[in-house]
């Protein structure tokens, strides 16, 4: 069996009725009517099909808790339609129902109960539960003399004992030391391959990239983006910027060979060429492991600005940043620019990166972040290959100059 | 209705489980346990055999044991107290339980039960500790005691059904939270738990069919003081009122319960 979930204009408001007895005789006769609603989640409409997994991202109150409520069915909308097959495991809160006077095991007794299994399921699961919860004799301790990592445990591996059709997590993800956490990500992981449709809500993007086939966009209650992972991540960080910088206009565009162009900012500074060189001066699409090159951009500036700070970021085909600074940490602000100028920056390095596909984002921006002034930030503006001709073959990201020694010895046996 | 049920019975290792679960906290961490379960109603007892003996002895007819006092005043308490703690359990229930209800998806009936089973359990205890404070008094409880379950149903009935419409009442208005145990009080005094009903004046007799819970606490005194049947008519009554109040926060529960998650 596979988890499916269909919503239909799901919508959900908080009604205002200015006094209890108006909202009693509302449930009796359907001409009493509130005096304000306030949308928290609006035209919300989506599929889930069997064994994908949908990553909910968005700001503060954009409606996340909401969304996976009315999915949980928790809360009930106030229109539209939630259509779920399969069963529903909902994680939106570790640690339900737990009494601290208990032992993890009775803890994980009573809360495995609370899913609505029976003594004799949740005692086959119980050494499951017990080994991968991983606090040895504490388990049969009282609850109050743990860790709160450790209880988080028990409440983690209590809720993901069972295998569930439709997995709903809101930020559960990141519980315990960096272990555990490296374990329930795995646990998750493993759900997925087994055909569990995954819906999470979550801030770290490092989840989203890794884990998601695709992702939603919630901002103020409405779905604004849904697709693949780096186009919708991307635009939320290009959003969260022009937030602070009150200034609308976002563009992306996805290039022929797959990486998404985000482009964002005031357009007070502006990136009019960026190009890869070898030391020679030509333009390279392709770096070798090891060659000198040169990254070199040109700026030009369309306002008078008091400060001009330029970033940049090399990511791998994942998402991950390789390597990243700005001319704010290396202590070359440029100061007083007048409209019209053109600024040059070169960066000469050596490519020690692995073999693969990067990008390169440039920021032109006034401080160390771009949340202050944003002039123009521009996601994967550059994408180059990078190959390994004169190498032994090696794998991950970085070239590191590393050669092996080995000396082997012959045990002499003696008479 | 049958969903209900269905659902009461798939989460029937929850139910079971938070029943034991309420009692065990009784017990962790405190010296004399469960006792203190009986405790603190058998203390009331003797505060007011202590107190009210004097007075109100005297008009217990065709009883000739001379703790008859003590042993009305357990029969009544039995009945009165099992009615209390549900009623004010389940005045804060959805209060209590707020976020397992925001965050968890159960059938909410559990809820009730879990109340109604650890009540029982704990008036079960009561009942007998009385029981054998009977035997020591002299006055082992006669075939009329086979009634009890009876008079506990219609007590948990009634219970839930008073205390369930005012538990969703209590979500949106909390004034109701601090009104009812006053009101309580009054109730207790209004029903013969500690005096005799003929102790009432005249005049006021006819307003007593008002209060349903004089039905059910004077069969307790029937059945356990004086061991005969207890007077059908009220009890009947009675149990209609408890029927009509169940009915009533059904239906209060099943329009308020989208608007009760929200609101807590």
């Amino acid at each position: 069996m596979s988890g499916e979930l269909h919503l239909t204009n799901l919508g959900k408001a908080y009604r205002q009725w200015g006094g209890e007895l108006r909202r009693i005789a509302s449930w009796f006769h359907p001409s009493v009517r509130p005096l304000a609603e306030h949308w928290v989640l609006r035209d919300v409409s989506l599929s889930i099909a069997p064994g994908e997994a949908v990553g909910v991202i968005g700001q503060n109150g954009a409606g996340k808790s909401t969304l996976l409520k009315l999915i949980t069915g928790t809360t009930q909308p106030t229109c539209g339609q939630v259509r779920v097959q399969g069963r529903v495991a909902a994680i939106l809160e570790l640690g339900m129902g737990f009494n601290p006077d208990f032992t993890g095991r009775q803890n994980a007794f009573h809360s495995a109960g609370l899913m609505g299994y029976g003594q004799d399921e949740i005692g086959r699961a119980m050494p499951d539960i017990e080994s991968f919860a991983d606090i040895g004799a504490y388990f049969d301790q009282p609850l109050r003399t743990y860790s709160s990592g450790m209880q988080m445990r028990v409440a983690f591996s209590v809720a993901t004992a069972f295998r569930p059709d439709l997995l709903i997590v809101d930020e559960a993800l990141s519980v315990g030391d960096s272990y555990f956490q490296h374990k329930s990500f795995d646990r998750i992981r493993r759900f997925k391959e087994q055909g569990v449709s995954i819906m999470f809500v979550t801030h770290g993007m490092g989840d989203v990239r890794s884990l998601c086939d695709r992702v939603i966009l919630l901002d103020r209650g409405r779905m604004l983006k849904d697709g693949p992972p780096d186009e919708v991540v991307d635009f939320y960080h290009a959003m969260i910027a022009e937030k602070e910088n009150a200034q609308p206009g976002i563009e992306q565009k996805r290039a022929r060979n797959g990486w998404l162009l985000t482009r964002s900012g005031t357009g007070e500074a502006r990136v009019s060429s960026l190009q890869l060189l070898d030391r020679d001066g030509n333009e390279l699409a392709v770096a070798q492991v090891g060659q000198a090159v040169e990254l070199r951009l040109t700026a030009t500036i369309h306002a008078d600005l008091p400060r001009l700070v330029l970033g940049y970021m090399i990511r791998d085909k994942q998402g991950h940043v390789v390597w990243g600074t700005n001319t704010w940490h290396t202590k070359q602000m440029q100061d007083n620019l007048r409209r019209g100028e053109t600024v040059e920056f070169r960066l000469p390095f050596t490519c020690t990166l692995g073999p693969g596909s990067y990008s390169v984002s440039p920021a032109l921006v006034s401080t160390d972040t771009h949340l202050v002034d944003n002039y123009e930030w521009v996601d994967n503006l550059l994408v180059f290959d990078v190959l390994n001709v004169s190498h032994p073959t090696f794998i991950g990201t970085t070239w590191l100059d590393a050669e092996f020694s080995i000396a082997r010895r012959i045990q002499e046996s003696v008479q | 209705m049958s969903g209900m049920l269905a659902g009461a019975w798939r989460f029937r290792f929850f139910i079971t489980s938070s029943i034991r679960t309420e009692l065990r906290i009784n017990f962790v961490r405190s010296r004399l346990g469960g006792l203190w379960m009986i405790l603190n109603p058998l203390a009331q007892v003797v505060i007011f055999a202590f107190v009210l003996s004097a007075v109100l002895s005297a008009r217990l007819p065709g009883i000739h044991n001379r703790y008859a006092y003590a042993i009305y005043l357990m029969s009544g308490t039995l009945g009165w107290s099992l009615f209390a703690d549900i009623v004010s359990r389940c005045l804060t229930l959805f209060i209590d339980n707020g976020n397992i209800l925001k965050k968890l998806v159960f059938p909410r009936i559990a809820l009730p039960l879990i109340v109604a089973g650890s009540a029982l359990v704990n008036n079960a205890l009561l009942f007998l500790a009385v029981a054998v404070i009977f035997g020591i008094l002299g006055h082992a409880p006669g075939s009329a005691a086979c009634l009890l379950p009876l008079l506990m149903a219609v007590t948990v009935a009634l219970a839930l059904g008073l205390g369930l419409a005012l538990g969703v009442l209590n979500v949106f208005m909390r004034d109701i939270g601090q009104v009812v145990p006053v009101v309580l009080q009054f109730v207790y005094w209004f029903t013969p738990v500690v005096y005799m009903v003929d102790i009432i004046p005249v005049q006021y007799r006819p307003w007593l069919f008002l209060n349903p819970l004089i039905p059910i606490v004077t069969a307790y005194q029937n059945v356990l003081l004086y061991d005969r049947a207890p007077d059908w008519h009220g009890l009947a009554s009675s149990s209609a009122i408890a029927l009509a109040l169940l009915a009533l926060s059904l239906v209060l529960f099943r329009k308020a319960g989208p608007d009760i998650v929200d609101q807590l």
